[in-house]
């Protein structure tokens, strides 16, 4: 059986698994990180997004085997480590203080992915619009989406 | 008026009493009443006016058995015997807690309770009815483990009690003498059961949270990952499994016909037929070392299947078959004329996104079980008769659920993951797959509802509806807790139990004469996997009379909102309509192509009003996205909610718009196409719930100032009157009265590909990466 590394989080991580199975479970099921959720397996309900060095990515659409040893994987357990100080990313922040989060379970996708494309729309000098937030295609079926729009705007702010 | 009658009801009074422990334990019950006997004094049957009563008085007896702890810490700890599925009750009861006991509510510790059978019908999660039917109990409970704390502390400072008030976790006296929680709880502790002085609970005023915003007491934990869900557990040994399930609906495996091969695909431990009983659909089982190769070898199996259940069926047959099974209605009174319409709402998934999920460690001799589960005794005891366990063998610990919506009711992962641990003979952790989730997933019933306005003259003298329905699934152990009050209520008849809940769901706002809406149901109850799906009956029978109602107004040449105004039953009603005209803007000009509709709902102890503004221009309804079906969008919705008492102002706000994009969804988009006896959707990009490109970019709920002193549910209450609000809107604004729901369900381009039905799954992807731009395509 073949050993895949790559960067998890920071650390380097190396795991024996066959190449074709998806980096989703290689999380889940192998090294036991469970903050990525399952929700479709195939790259529609976008609640197990990642970061893979630094875009939003459905990991369940990643075969481990894509990954390279310097491929940096980040999940929402780890994305409070990718801003200085010891507490949570601004995202975060404002997730918690405009109480988004109803069962909670694609929430980790959906701040994976507001992070990602508030980076994606900086580096072309860009910022979050209502035409930008009707792209995301992440579920929620608590129909959290309000408050998920004025989060993303409000934690676009604070972002550096 | 209904009011009263609920007053009458709450008028029994409550009993603290102290449970032998090492720290003060606090319990409360109705006074007069034993233990194992559902003894309720001065209950008549005018005082069970809706489900909401029913399962509040279905649970009162054993309320008794609940209790709030304070640690050593000097914390409170209360395990609710309820189901958290993201509707806030873990956070509605930690501010009811909080504030009886003074505590922060970073210290009130609510956790969700194992099945315990004791507590009989007191561990039913449903109609909205938790907040209502525990808000007393846990007033009483945390205000006698109060009232003993303060009682031991004045013993040690030697002061009378009247001398002392509590803050923050701490007992205080006139000098600023204190003792706090922590160093009381243990003193406080009796040694023998013992009732207690009756607890004064705060009068309104002292409420610090009560009625409040607050927010979640589990939202940091969402943020970072650390909400544990069913699947995210860590049961030592437990392999992830995956059924196959049959191309049809309830169709049975009969054979597998490539065990051997499928045994060696990589990483595959277990291939085993489970045979399909009462109590799991069946399928053959695949364990693996991960999800994914459980996904691999299911699309890899042969399996030899019988018939379904309702092979040949498709929308089109079990439309007629729903018009051929209407109650008719009563014939038209001389002088009265008629303004009808029949309406068809069609299949509805029932899914959450997290899918059917449980964990199962079944030994010879017992079996752990762990899921999200909303009659977890019910699960608990037919678990055991399926393992042929005695039932207190088998314990049931209840997870918190990914959402609900109509998946946990039933604990269908739950019996599955029992019947594969003990044929593989290891722990199992099983979740359905999205696919099989949308096609063998409990639903939202197919119905038609045909609803009668008569009047004479300008008078409508009456308003009823004839609903016909496939057969809901209410064999979770609802229909034992509706026996269980049956006797007390001679005047409902619950022999039917989907007749009785329909009579004891859909009530009427609007003063509009006699009726008597009738419910008929088609097929066996387990044909179709059905079940409650969210607010149930609400939304089709609303919607239903919603259009009808503005049917009337049409032609009775009246604005629609102010001929509800007129017609409302109470002044709860009248003044959540009053409040949405103002919000709303209601009559302000809209442009050409976009349209406004009004609705109300009543239910749940609650009254709401509710104004959609719908765009319906070109540009809007034919707007390409990928995979997506966007059509005519809400633009603005304005929801006014009157709730009887909030406990949490953010969470009622949270419930109340999560209801309407849900209602959205029924509305314009969300359904399912039956065509050879199984569904055709299998994914988010098939099944069209409310996404961002649907949803409407301003959406105000406003929630009104505390009418009762009683609280009512919200997890539901947002749905019905949404749906209705939008279909009434879409009239408006295309000129055209929508009569099926949802309205694109007969649309001319089905907008995706339907996965075969065997395999049963879709491959996984691999273009991830080149998708999102990580390496070139």
């Amino acid at each position: 059986m073949p050993t895949h590394t790559f960067v998890l989080n920071g650390k380097p991580v190396s795991v024996d698994v066959e190449s074709d199975v998806r980096l989703l479970w290689v999380l889940r099921d192998v090294l036991g990180v469970r903050g990525p959720k399952y929700g479709c397996a195939g790259g529609v309900c976008q609640a197990c997004t990642c970061h893979v060095n630094g875009k939003a990515v459905t990991v369940c659409t990643v075969e481990v085997g894509q990954l390279e040893p310097t491929d940096e994987v980040t999940t929402i357990e780890g994305l409070a480590d990718t801003v200085p100080g010891d507490g949570l990313h601004p995202m975060q922040e404002v997730w918690i203080e405009q109480d988004v989060a109803q069962c909670g379970y694609c929430q980790p996708g959906q701040i994976m992915k507001a992070t990602a494309l508030v980076h994606e729309l900086r580096a072309t000098g860009r910022e979050v619009t209502d035409a930008e937030l009707d792209t995301i295609r992440n579920v929620c079926r608590c129909g959290t989406y309000p408050r998920i729009r004025e989060a993303i705007r409000q934690g676009a702010e604070r972002m550096a | 008026m209904q009011e009263e009658r609920t007053a009458r009801f709450t008028r029994r009074r409550m009993i603290g009493y102290l449970i032998a422990a090492p720290t003060v334990v606090a319990g409360a019950r109705w006074l007069g009443e034993e233990e194992a006997e559902a003894a309720v004094p001065n209950l008549g049957v005018t005082d069970v006016v809706d489900l909401s009563d029913v399962l509040t008085l279905a649970a009162a007896p054993t309320m008794g058995l609940l209790a709030v702890e304070i640690t050593p810490e000097g914390d409170a700890r209360f395990a609710l015997p309820r189901s958290e599925n993201g509707q806030g009750i873990t956070t509605s009861t930690a501010i009811v807690i909080a504030d009886e006991l003074d505590l922060p509510i970073e210290r009130v510790h609510v956790t969700l309770a194992d099945a315990r059978p004791e507590l009989l019908f007191n561990q039913l999660t449903g109609a909205s009815n938790t907040t209502f039917a525990m808000y007393e109990p846990l007033r009483y409970a945390a205000a006698t483990a109060r009232t003993r704390l303060m009682a031991t502390a004045a013993a040690k400072l030697g002061v009378v009690v009247g001398e002392l008030r509590t803050e923050a976790g701490v007992v205080v006296d006139a000098t600023g003498r204190s003792l706090s929680y922590a160093e009381l709880a243990a003193d406080a502790a009796v040694t023998r059961s013992t009732a207690a002085p009756a607890p004064r609970l705060k009068p309104a005023k002292e409420l610090k949270l009560t009625g409040t915003r607050v927010g979640r007491v589990d939202a940091r934990a969402a943020v970072t990952g650390e909400k544990v869900f069913a699947m995210d557990l860590d049961v030592p040994g437990a392999i992830p499994t995956m059924l196959c399930r049959a191309p049809t609906i309830n169709a049975r495996a009969l054979a597998v016909l490539n065990q051997a091969e499928v045994e060696a695909m990589p990483g595959v431990e277990h291939v085993a037929l489970i045979a399909k009983t009462t109590y799991v659909q069946g399928g053959v089982a695949v364990c693996a070392r991960t999800f994914g190769q459980c996904i691999d070898a299911v699309r890899a199996l042969q399996v030899r299947w019988s018939p379904g259940k309702v092979d040949g069926k498709s929308d089109a047959s079990v439309k007629k078959d729903l018009e051929r099974a209407e109650i008719p209605h009563i014939p038209l009174p001389l002088l009265g004329r008629k303004v009808e319409q029949a309406f068809t709402f069609h299949f509805r998934p029932g899914d959450a996104l997290e899918t059917n999920s449980a964990v199962a460690d079944v030994r010879p001799d017992r079996a752990e079980i762990w899921s999200a589960m909303k009659s977890p005794i019910h699960a608990q005891q037919g678990i055991a008769a399926m393992l042929g366990l005695p039932q207190s063998k088998v314990t049931a610990h209840v997870v918190e659920g990914g959402g609900s919506f109509g998946r946990r009711l039933f604990a269908d992962a739950a019996f599955e993951a029992a019947a594969v641990s003990k044929a593989v003979g290891r722990p199992v952790r099983l979740q359905w797959h999205r696919t099989d989730s949308f096609r063998h997933g409990r639903v939202h019933p197919m119905a038609r509802n045909r609803t009668r306005a008569v009047l004479v003259g300008k008078q409508i003298v009456s308003l009823d509806q004839r609903h016909t329905s496939v057969q809901t699934d209410y064999t979770h152990g609802l229909g034992d807790l509706l026996t269980s009050v049956a006797a007390k209520l001679p005047a409902v008849n619950f022999a039917g139990f989907s007749s009785a809940l329909f009579y004891l769901t859909v009530l009427n706002p609007y003063d509009t004469g006699l009726a008597q809406p009738l419910l008929s149901e088609i097929y066996g109850y387990d044909d179709f996997n059905t079940s409650s799906t969210r607010n149930v009956y609400g939304p089709d029978a609303t919607t239903a009379r919603e259009v009808v109602l503005d049917k009337v107004a049409r032609e009775l040449r009246k604005d629609p909102l102010d001929l509800r105004i007129s017609l409302a039953k109470d002044k709860r009603t009248k003044a959540v309509l009053e409040r949405v005209k103002r919000e709303s803007e209601w009559g302000s000009p809209l442009p050409a192509g976009f349209g406004r509709g009004v609705a109300t709902h009543a239910e749940y102890k609650g009254r709401v009003a509710c104004v959609a503004e719908i765009d319906c221009r070109p540009e809007t309804v034919n707007r390409k996205i990928a995979d997506a079906l966007t059509g005519p969008r809400v633009t603005r919705l304005t929801y006014v909610v009157d709730v009887g008492k909030p406990v949490n102002a953010l969470g009622v706000e949270a419930q109340i718009m999560g209801g309407a994009l849900d209602g959205i969804a029924h509305a314009l988009t969300y359904s399912l196409h039956l065509r050879d006896g199984h569904f055709l959707e299998g994914s988010w990009d098939n099944a069209f719930y409310t996404r961002q490109w649907n949803t409407p970019p301003r959406l105000d709920v406003h929630v009104m100032p505390a009418t009762t002193d009683k609280p009512g549910g919200v997890g539901e209450l947002g749905v019905a009157a949404a749906m209705a609000a939008t279909a009434n809107a879409y009239w408006a604004a295309t000129g055209q009265m929508p009569t099926e729901f949802p309205i694109l369900h007969d649309r001319a381009d089905l907008g995706f590909v339907p996965q075969e039905t065997v395999p049963p799954l879709p491959p996984q992807k691999s273009d991830g990466l080149a998708r999102a731009g990580v390496r070139p395509a």
